[in-house]
């Protein structure tokens, strides 16, 4: 194994410093500059996304229709979901795994650095496609991110070609970065780092990357029958052909299901690498948090049919996919309870990154016991597709992965640029962040218990205070992110040097490697202790 | 080096085939979906073939009620309603009914219509000796026809069923007759 790395290196020295100009990113094969793209792809799809929300919260702002049209809305909340699965958060992620992974276990960079380009660069190609097909004849697609059939079959117009090419790229993209990752983990740890002692976001990321490759097929799957049957005559989900309908929906959520925990291991990792930090305490406990993890991915398989409660499933159906899905929350909660153990009684201190990390437990908790309610069969027959299940997902979402996924960019930021981040404004940020967060999905519990329903444009007199709160929490949390991004290229462009080891109770490769990280780390593997 | 780029090689050829099962996983879930139906029963889902006339005797010593329902899909212009609303059959009985379609445009159109069985549990107990939903159904412009069903229940029908309702679906598919999976006969 060392010799290997001893030869790539001696490779290397010809090309140490990257190229300038555009060509340094088109044809860069460096981790580190592709994690750099899919963090400011990812950043400003967040933003794009985050527009479309704000066009769905400004409808919403009062009852009526006074804005846009109702299937401009239906556009718009198709495509915002669409952005923030698959062109936000997805994205983030790998950028991270670009960035951190290699240095967490030694590794000189990405096990196919090739691949790992293309991976990157067909992504803006999948989303140039699907945000055009918003300006074709008859709108961009408007049957919900869970493209529903017949909705997307029958009803749907000649954008749903544009839409299912995209999701194909998407795909493609990010199953090029999975097994990359697993590649990576597999065969580019540094001598002695075995398995059991790879940080833990390490360790979330490889069982995402295995439940991406095993769920990124079957999407594209459901996407091709959509095609056929709208284009080709193939009767998958039509009943008039010998089709269902209903089947659309089971293989969906089959997708469905685990590519929420793929939305939320990493964001595990994340918390389970930051909070030890600043508590100056070792995880509570290390392997019980793997094992969590697995035993997570693998129940995500077997209780997707929890979005289908009220399909008409058999009485036994029905209670097999309750209990199921109650029994996931029995890992989750080891997971939470590891990290308060982890917080009791350590030097604690709280730096941004560790408020953010604190504000995705309490606030990920909350949207754990939403989906525990939504989990419960009769309630869910009150609950599903109304404002409810939107609160719930957002809570898990934003304030879960996208909460992490700041709390990571914080933490790692003063490595990759060097710089600390002006700390007044992350402030700012994370207290701007966090109350309009709150006000922005909190009432949603309330106007979905009473029974509004998601994906309408208009809504019943009685619910227009709530959505006026909700609208004003919506444009403050967007706005608040414009400081996020103010802070950043701050922090790129001013100077103020940190060491090596930004953090004083951090552990871990990334912090043995000067602030900020060269271009070509552990060239040479490290001595695992 | 080589011995590394092998292992990465053998690494990414079990991954990318595991992709392409996994993709192969996902078309199999259709076949898998309609065993999963009939076997269990499920989704109310009868047989799409012509059953043999029934070979035990008639059980005399119960009724079950049959009910008819149909409607059609979307905005067909048919009027498509069963001639009798409900029945009621010794289990092993054959029985004969009339479902009549009147086209109401001025096309000549073609209809397909699809059985569902409520309760689910019961549908593996219907059985279809003849039924116009085994074929398509053209029907000419302003014409009516009447299209034969011919069914019996099962005398094993558990006796804690006793009402079975039979609903079909019309479905306009007077656009789509080139679709395979009905030009080659095979679907219900
Ligand atoms: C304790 C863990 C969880 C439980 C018990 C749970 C349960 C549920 C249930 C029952 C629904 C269906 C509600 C309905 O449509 O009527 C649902 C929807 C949803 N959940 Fe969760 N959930 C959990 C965690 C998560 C996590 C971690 C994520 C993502 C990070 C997530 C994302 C979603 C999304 C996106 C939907 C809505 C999908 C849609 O219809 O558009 N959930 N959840
Ligand atoms: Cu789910």
């Amino acid at each position: 194994m060392s010799k290997v790395i001893e030869q790539d290196h001696h490779e290397h020295h010809d090309h140490h410093h990257p190229s300038g100009g555009i060509k340094r990113w088109l044809y860069t094969t460096n981790h580190k500059d592709i994690g750099t793209l899919y963090l400011w792809f990812a950043f400003i799809m967040f933003l794009i996304g985050g527009c479309m929300a704000l066009v769905i919260r400004a409808e919403l702002f009062q009852p009526g229709l006074q804005i846009v049209d109702p299937d401009f809305f239906n556009q718009m909340t198709t495509v915002h979901g669409l952005i923030m699965v698959f062109g936000a958060v997805m994205p983030a992620f790998t950028g991270l795994a670009n960035w951190m992974v290699p240095m967490m276990i030694g590794a000189p960079d990405m096990a196919l650095p090739r691949m790992n380009n293309w991976s990157f660069w067909i992504l803006p190609f999948a989303f140039f496609i699907l945000l055009m097909s918003l300006f074709m004849e008859g709108g961009g697609p408007n049957f919900g991110w869970t493209f529903y059939a017949p909705l997307s079959t029958t009803y749907s117009n000649d954008s749903t070609a544009l839409f299912v090419f995209s999701v194909h790229i998407m795909g493609m993209s990010s199953i090029m970065g999975a097994i990359n990752v697993i590649v990576t983990i597999f065969n580019l740890r540094a001598p002695g780092m075995t398995l059991m002692k790879m940080p833990l976001f390490v360790w979330t990321w490889l069982i995402t990357a295995f439940l991406l490759i095993a769920v990124m097929p079957v999407l594209a799957g459901a996407v091709t029958m959509v095609l056929t049957d709208k284009y080709f005559g193939t009767s998958f989900f039509n009943a008039a052909g010998g089709g269902d309908p209903v089947m659309f929906q089971h293989i969906f959520w089959f997708f469905g299901h685990p590519e929420v925990y793929i939305m939320i291991l990493p964001a595990f990792g994340i918390v389970s690498t930051i909070v030890p930090t600043f508590s100056r305490k070792r995880l509570f406990g290390y392997s019980s948090m793997v094992y969590a993890t697995a035993s997570i991915a693998l129940l995500s398989f077997v209780v997707w049919a929890h979005h289908m409660f009220t399909t008409g499933m058999p009485l036994f159906g029905e209670l097999f996919f309750m209990y199921c899905t109650m029994l996931i929350s029995v890992p989750t909660g080891v997971k939470v309870f590891n990290w308060v153990a982890t917080m009791w009684r350590g030097a604690m201190t709280f730096e941004i990154p560790m408020m953010f990390s604190i504000a995705f437990i309490i606030l990920f908790t909350i949207g754990g016991f939403s989906g525990l309610m939504l989990a419960i069969t009769p309630a869910d027959f009150q609950y599903h597709d109304t404002y409810f299940v939107v609160a719930h997902f957002h809570y898990v979402l934003v304030t879960g992965a996208i909460f992490s996924i700041i709390a990571a960019v914080y933490y790692w930021l003063p490595k990759w640029t060097g710089n600390m981040y002006d700390e007044g404004l992350a402030k700012l940020h994370f207290w701007c962040s966090l109350i309009s967060v709150n006000v922005l999905f909190f009432p949603m519990h309330f106007v979905g218990l009473a029974g509004m329903p998601r994906r309408i444009p208009d809504y019943a007199i009685q619910f227009a205070d709530f959505n006026a709160l909700i609208s004003v929490g919506a444009f403050a949390f967007g706005f608040s992110q414009l400081i996020f991004l103010y802070l950043l290229i701050k922090c790129i462009r001013e100077n103020h040097q940190v060491p090596a080891k930004v953090w004083e109770g951090a552990d871990g490769l990334e912090w043995e490697v000067p602030s900020p990280a060269p271009y070509h780390t552990f060239e040479k593997p490290p001595l695992i202790r | 080096m080589d011995s590394q780029r092998l292992d990465n090689t053998a690494l990414v050829k079990r991954l990318v085939l595991i992709t392409l099962a996994m993709f192969g996983f996902g078309f199999m879930l259709v076949p898998l979906y309609d065993v999963f139906c009939d076997v269990t029963g499920l989704n109310g889902k009868t047989s799409d073939t012509a059953a043999q006339a029934p070979t035990s005797l008639i059980d005399e010593s119960r009724e079950v009620t049959v009910e008819f329902w149909s409607r059609t899909q979307g905005a067909m212009p048919w009027e498509f309603q069963p001639t009798l609303k409900k029945i009621k059959v010794h289990p092993g009985k054959v029985t004969k009914v009339f479902f009549r379609a009147s086209n109401r445009s001025n096309d000549d159109m073609v209809g397909q219509a699809i059985p569902s069985v409520s309760p689910g549990l019961a549908a593996n107990y219907f059985h279809k000796i003849e039924c116009f939903c085994f074929n398509q159904q053209p029907v000419k412009a302003g014409e009516t026809v009447d299209m034969p069903l011919i069914f019996y229940v099962d005398p094993a029908l558990p006796a804690k069923f006793t009402t079975l309702t039979l609903s079909y679906t019309m479905f306009d598919i007077s656009n789509q007759i080139a679709a395979t999976s009905l030009t080659n006969g095979e679907s219900s």
